[in-house]
């Protein structure tokens, strides 16, 4: 099973709605994938500044945290504490510094993703609960992505939750199942991407990232992935700029997608997409297999394309 | 007329009035509004009535339908008008993956396209795609007709039976033990029946192209079909 939704806007007008409306397409997929969640959201991006999400384990004090970083850092930084998550945006410049106090005074603090934009949050537990917990129908953003998982080939872990991230401003969720992700991780890890956890769709992120890394453009990437990807998947990716969907050339897992002059919508199922506003009217339609879909966001202007 | 709104009843208590209707009952026509995407709308019916949902429905719509003409102006998901026994199922919209799945009799009419494996494992039932269908459509096949006036994915008819395939487009490629057949008039004929009953209108039978089994693979004779 498992659930996938995403939205991707292309009226600015709904920016300020983009965490209410996946907040509800999530709750919806709770049936889909009732045991934990996870999404990523692309917000606003200052200059020269990335965000770091980070996880701490329960009862961690986030606050204290960030007033050790700021402490090393030498200055204020800007920080929200969520649930069991913080985000801290601090200068592009010091990020690394950041990264290694932070392995070395708070290993017990986990950084989940990183970006200019994105911020990512998981956790165990039914996927309308968490979403509130973490306070996702007050965010705003462009993009955003979100998974509901019902594990069935590994445990019940924040680990295993979805989107996962590999790069900078990246993210993937993944319904299905990989079958050579063994042998693609350890040609990744020769290539000196690290892996988190022992999860199929973790090598999936790894592989888009890879290959973006290899200068391929993200409908590229996903084109290859064909090729070199085994098993099972509906993919969701999302990027800086950027949103595209994917599918195994059998369609084995399901799809539905919905445009509008103001979004475009991914939902595992319809029934996830029927409180957008405008659905009725919209293009709604189930992705052809092993058929790359993406669109870009630019800064002036934004366009959408689809490659076949 | 009875209107059901699926906002505001729950999908089981409308499922259990329309399986509750009888011979005599004078409920032969019902609206139903808001599906939202839910799966299950109008399973089950056993009765000569028409039942219009209007809106997209979820996964098996229509499903097991003995007499009723169901009517979904929308698109449908995974499995609609799955194992129908009898009546008609008509889609305005897109259906999605195994339309007509198992179908024992009656008639399904898609506006749109449907997704992979319409018609597998298909018994009985004729399914009319206006559009195209996806791959592995009509896979193990066993008797009743598919036609469809675009194009057929990969792997038509694979390890196909005695059911007959109708496409006018282009087909990708053809599954196992599935092979084109003369169009004799014989099959112009019914194929200009299965269109007609369709709704289908200005169409040239002579455009289409028929598949059918070359009946190698599966482990009966044809000599022996009066056997059974």
């Amino acid at each position: 099973m498992c659930g996938i939704v995403g939205l991707f806007l292309k009226d600015a007008r709904l920016e300020p709605k983009l965490g209410g409306l996946l907040a509800g397409m999530l709750g919806t997929m709770c049936d889909r994938g009732p045991d934990s969640a996870g999404f990523a959201v692309y917000g606003p991006e200052r200059a020269d500044t990335m965000k770091l999400t980070l996880r701490g384990p329960a009862g961690f004090d986030l606050e204290a945290l960030a007033k050790a970083l700021q402490a090393s850092a030498g200055g204020k930084l800007r920080h929200v504490v969520r649930d069991t998550h913080m985000v801290v945006t601090v200068p592009s410049v010091a990020e690394q510094a950041i990264r290694a106090h932070l392995a070395e005074a708070a290993p017990q603090a986990a950084v989940v993703g990183a970006g200019r934009r994105m911020e990512i949050f998981k956790e165990v537990g039914r996927p309308d609960r968490v979403a509130d917990r973490f306070g996702l129908p007050g965010m705003g953003g462009t993009h955003a992505i979100g998974h509901t998982r019902m594990a069935t080939e590994s445990a019940v872990t924040i680990d295993g939750a979805h989107p996962f991230t590999t790069g900078a401003d990246q993210c993937l969720v993944h319904n299905g199942s990989l079958s050579n992700h063994n042998a693609v991780r350890r040609e990744l890890m020769r290539d000196g991407l690290a892996f988190q956890t022992e999860n199929d769709s973790e090598v999936a992120a790894g592989y888009v990232t890879w290959r973006m890394r290899q200068g391929m453009t993200l409908s590229q990437a996903l084109e290859r992935s064909l090729a070199d990807l085994d098993g099972f998947f509906t993919f969701v990716i999302g990027t800086e700029s950027g949103f595209a969907v994917l599918r195994d050339p059998i369609a084995c897992k399901p799809a539905v997608l919905a445009e509008t002059d103001r979004y475009v919508a991914f939902g595992t199922e319809y029934r996830a997409l029927v409180d957008l506003p405008g659905i009725e009217q919209a293009k709604v339609w189930e992705p052809e297999p092993a058929t790359v879909y993406a669109w870009e966001r630019e800064p002036a202007t934004r366009h959408s394309t689809e490659w076949h | 007329m009875p209107t059901v709104d699926l906002a505001a009843t729950p999908l089981r208590e409308l499922n259990a009035a329309l399986h509750r209707i009888g011979p005599q009952s004078n409920e032969t026509h019902w609206r139903i509004l808001n599906p939202r995407g839910q799966h299950a709308v109008a399973v089950g019916i056993d009765a000569p009535i028409a039942v219009e949902v209007e809106g997209h429905v979820g996964y098996y719509c229509a499903g097991m339908n003995k007499q009723a003409t169901v009517v979904v102006t929308g698109n449908a998901g995974t499995g609609v008008a799955e194992n129908m026994m009898s009546g008609q199922v008509h889609v305005k919209g897109d259906v999605s993956q195994a339309a007509g799945a198992t179908g024992r009799g009656g008639l399904l009419v898609v506006d749109g396209n449907a997704s992979a494996r319409c018609g597998i494992s298909m018994k009985g039932i004729d399914i009319v795609v206006k559009g195209s269908v996806g791959h592995l459509s009509a896979f193990m096949a066993q008797a009743g007709s598919l036609v469809v006036l675009g194009d057929a994915g990969d792997a038509l008819g694979d390890s196909i039976y005695e059911a007959r395939l109708y496409v006018r487009g282009a087909v990708k490629s053809l599954g196992a033990d599935c092979v084109e057949k003369k169009m004799t008039d014989h099959h112009k004929a019914k194929l200009a029946r299965l269109l007609g009953a369709a709704g289908v209108s200005g169409v040239d039978v002579g455009a289409f192209r028929r598949y059918g089994s070359a009946r190698r693979l599966y482990h009966f004779h044809i000599d022996n079909v009066g056997s059974y």
